[in-house]
């Protein structure tokens, strides 16, 4: 603070200028504190969770939670049809569907930030060969195209994760096409390449880190589709195979106790709503601190 | 506007092609011999599987299969089914209705509560009411629907017994499926009750598949009527001395639909893809559940057929969104 008030006409560190407009917006740091909350109960859950996810208590088979009648606090949150303990799954459910989100949003921004800028940079015929590519994927419906892309992989957590990477895939590329082709035009990527840049350089050194604000938002949307559409395709039985924790696959496990013990749907679903609800809080934020033009509008 | 056209129909084309192109490739990708799964648990004979890989084709050059099969499906020909026996064709469009109401129903229901939230959030801008409708939208825009139609379930079927679980009518009732709307049937079955056991049937699943949509459109038309707001007519209008409730209604909601409208026609896919769920959830013999049977079922043709009438069901959909956008604003045509 000291610092700036001295040499004034410096510019604020990219940073900072960033967390300024971020912390703006209430939801979006409420977003980040529950995302950073969820993080933690990820990576510390060998640690902090009461039992082993797996293990089965026979004698406490559908106990509900605490505070109701009939609960106990040994299971706070009540124990599954097996007997298991529900904050146990919950919190190693945590992991998976974290897994889950950087894994998809890992191969799905890669491999659409190159074949996007690929396409920017490529030539016409194979620029258009590539958006058709595109757009045939993104005539199929999302959930329906993963669904069938897990059938014919073999029904498991990480084909799961590759078909949704496929499916969301082409929004990155699109995006960094877009990107590209208005970057392209300036004046700086023109001396740029006057001054002897490669191509290689050009794309990746000039081009590409102008283009990172939009690909970042999505990047934190997509986070939260694929936790949704991972969740969906176990529920479906073609994510996670029990007796994995899956948030989806424990939604499907209890869906024929509905009517009987209403928490074994209700946590694994509210888990999966509130990390989902707080990562769109922060994709907004996100956008609005990123994006010049909504900027303070 | 002609060329416009044809340059959105020229590249429709290929999209096609394409699309026929990834629904033929997976029945040769998935894993297992599909003769071998139509034979079942008793399995057959090796003249009969020869005699069966013939029929079907299997045996000939991929090139020569995948011709085979543009022209059928250009003729309206997907094969048929392997549980059932009945053509492909066939079996979507007795099923699409149920799908089609469903779909109706619940852009009706995004549609009706979603535009007016977004208006008056827009006109409230800032206030209590807009912050509190933003916060529901952004709820709704992240809720996993199939637990979000559990939750309905326990509450509205189980607790309080107001709506059935799961089907399309009650079982005590019985009319030709005339036209496959099920509402429409049971009006003119004339059956007492059975218009509202129908209606009764529709309503969770309804607010199930509509809820997506609902949000996103509450959240366009906020984010619509407010860029329209600050445009200088709007000032005009207001210096005029007309009423506040005019302005909104007739200057500003009017532009402020064009990208509304965009987003509701874009909602197709997403519809499509939440029928999937909603329809396995409340066992609504639809085309979501009959895909998704299909795949547990391995049933080949349909989940070929299936996929790509979806696909061009929604490609069609967003043809003609591309085009009627062209025809309002004829900016979009000059690029």
């Amino acid at each position: 603070m000291t610092d700036t008030a001295q040499s004034a006409p410096k510019r604020p560190s990219a940073l900072r200028e960033f967390w300024y407009y971020f912390r703006e917006n209430r939801g979006a740091v409420i977003g980040l504190y529950v995302f950073g909350f969820f993080l933690l109960v990820a990576a510390l859950s060998p640690i902090i969770a009461p039992y082993d996810s797996t293990q089965q208590f026979r004698d406490h088979i559908l106990q509900p939670p605490a505070w109701s009648e009939g609960g106990s606090w040994a299971f706070p949150l009540g124990t599954d049809p097996l007997g298991r303990d529900m904050l146990s799954r919950l919190i190693e459910g945590a992991r998976y569907s974290f897994f889950v989100g950087v894994v998809v949003v890992t191969i799905a921004s890669f491999g659409g930030i190159i074949i996007g800028l690929i396409a920017g940079f490529a030539p016409r015929w194979l620029d258009t060969i590539i958006m058709r590519i595109m757009d045939i994927v993104l005539a199929f419906p999302s959930l329906l195209l993963a669904l069938v892309l897990v059938a014919i992989l073999g029904p498991s957590l990480i084909n799961a994760m590759v078909a949704i990477a496929i499916v969301l895939q082409p929004h990155y590329v699109r995006l960094t096409r877009a990107a590209v082709l208005s970057e392209k035009q300036k004046d700086y990527v023109t001396s740029a390449r006057v001054a002897g840049a490669g191509r290689m350089r050009l794309m990746f050194k000039t081009v590409l880190p102008n283009c990172l604000a939009p690909i970042i938002v999505q990047a934190a949307l997509s986070f939260s589709t694929a936790i949704l559409d991972a969740a969906a395709l176990g529920f479906l039985g073609m994510g996670a195979q029990p007796p994995t924790p899956e948030w989806g696959t424990m939604l499907a496990e209890a869906r024929e106790f509905i009517l009987r013990a209403w928490w074994v749907v209700t946590f694994p679903g509210v888990a999966i709503l509130i990390t989902v609800l707080a990562i769109n809080l922060m994709g907004d934020g996100l956008r609005d601190a990123l994006d010049p033009k909504l900027k303070r509008s | 506007m002609l060329k416009y056209l044809a340059s959105r129909l020229l590249t429709f084309v290929p999209t096609f092609i394409g699309v026929t192109l990834i629904s033929f490739a997976f029945i040769r990708v998935l894993p297992g011999d599909p003769i071998i799964v139509m034979a079942g648990e008793r399995g057959m004979s090796e003249e009969r599987y020869a005699e069966l890989t013939t029929q079907y084709g299997f045996d000939r050059p991929m090139l020569a299969q995948f011709w085979d099969y543009l022209t059928g499906v250009l003729q309206g020909d997907l094969g048929t089914s392997f549980v059932t026996k009945k053509p492909v064709w066939d079996e979507f469009f007795t099923l699409f209705p149920a799908t089609l109401e469903l779909s109706l129903c619940a852009m009706i229901f995004a549609i009706l509560i979603g535009l007016p939230a977004g208006v008056i959030a827009a006109v409230n801008r800032g206030k209590f009411f807009d912050r509190a409708l933003m916060s529901t939208a952004l709820v709704g825009y992240s809720m996993p629907i199939f637990w979000w139609a559990l939750l309905l379930i326990i509450v509205f079927s189980g607790n309080l017994q107001w709506t059935p679980v799961s089907g399309r009518i009650g079982l005590q009732y019985y009319f030709p499926n005339a036209t496959g709307f099920m509402i429409w049937d049971a009006i003119a079955s004339g059956q007492s009750g059975a218009l509202s056991s129908a209606v009764r049937h529709l309503i969770l699943p309804t607010i199930v598949l509509g809820t997506i949509p609902l949000a996103v459109i509450a959240r366009q038309t906020r984010s619509a009527m407010l860029e329209v707001l600050g445009e200088d007519y709007i000032r005009t209008a207001r210096a005029k001395g007309m009423s506040p409730r005019r302005v909104n209604a007739i200057h500003a909601l009017r532009n402020a639909l064009i990208p509304v409208i965009t987003v509701i026609g874009l909602s197709v896919g997403t519809l499509l893809a939440g029928a999937i769920l909603t329809e396995t959830i409340f066992s609504w013999p639809g085309i979501g559940k009959w895909m998704v049977d299909s795949i547990f079922r391995r049933d080949y043709p349909v989940v070929q057929g299936g996929l790509l009438l979806i696909a061009v069901m929604v490609m069609v959909v967003n043809l003609t969104v591309d085009v009627l956008y062209g025809i309002i604003n004829p900016k979009i045509r000059k690029r």
